[in-house]
């Protein structure tokens, strides 16, 4: 399912929404989240799960192309923990 | 952030009221666990892809008292980054 899949199944389950407020919600929702992760808050979605930005240190590494050893440098990147609820939903054979 | 605070961003940035911007959080939500539950993926540009990902049947150990245990096959959902997500969190 893609993005604007989502915003086509939303209009389905609540007619009263047109295609450009539909759209406007599905933005706001990722756009609020990635939001508060860059500004390095958590975002905690009950039944669905958390993200968290992790931090991972520099390590050395090799480039595979030629062995030579590279720095790679401290950076941060987001985690996702699933939640309880879709963890069970999602492993229901 | 919890979701209370997309709710507070809709009602304030829409203009629907509290109640169906509430409403609408919780559709959303609601229709991803769904799509998920079939193992169908989810991919939201500029944010990442959701896919559920089948494990296999494999050996593990009670950390606590060593013993040897099946770890059972399962499903498991994972989350890719976009290299837009990635980024911004980096700058």
């Amino acid at each position: 399912m893609t993005k604007s899949e989502l915003v086509e199944k939303i209009m389905e389950a609540n007619s009263f929404l047109n295609r450009k407020e539909s759209e406007l919600v599905v933005n706001i929702i990722f756009d609020s989240m990635a939001n508060a992760l860059k500004d390095g808050d958590k975002v905690e979605i009950r039944g669905f799960g958390s993200f968290t930005v992790r931090e991972r240190e520099a390590r050395e590494a090799r480039n595979p192309k030629n062995g030579e050893v590279v720095t790679i440098p401290a950076k941060k990147t987001p985690f996702f923990k699933t939640g309880k609820e879709l963890r069970e939903r999602v492993n229901c054979l | 952030m919890t979701k209370a605070d997309i709710v507070e961003k809709i009602y304030e940035k829409v203009g629907f009221s509290k109640k169906e911007s509430a409403e609408l959080v919780e559709l959303v939500f609601d229709i991803m666990k769904s799509t998920l539950e079939k193992s169908d993926k989810i991919k939201i540009a500029g944010f990442g892809n959701f896919v559920v990902k089948e494990k296999a049947d494999r050996r593990g150990r009670n950390p606590q008292t060593g013993e040897e245990i099946t770890i059972t096959a399962r499903r498991i959902l994972t989350f890719k980054p976009s290299q837009v997500l990635k980024a911004s969190i980096n700058k």
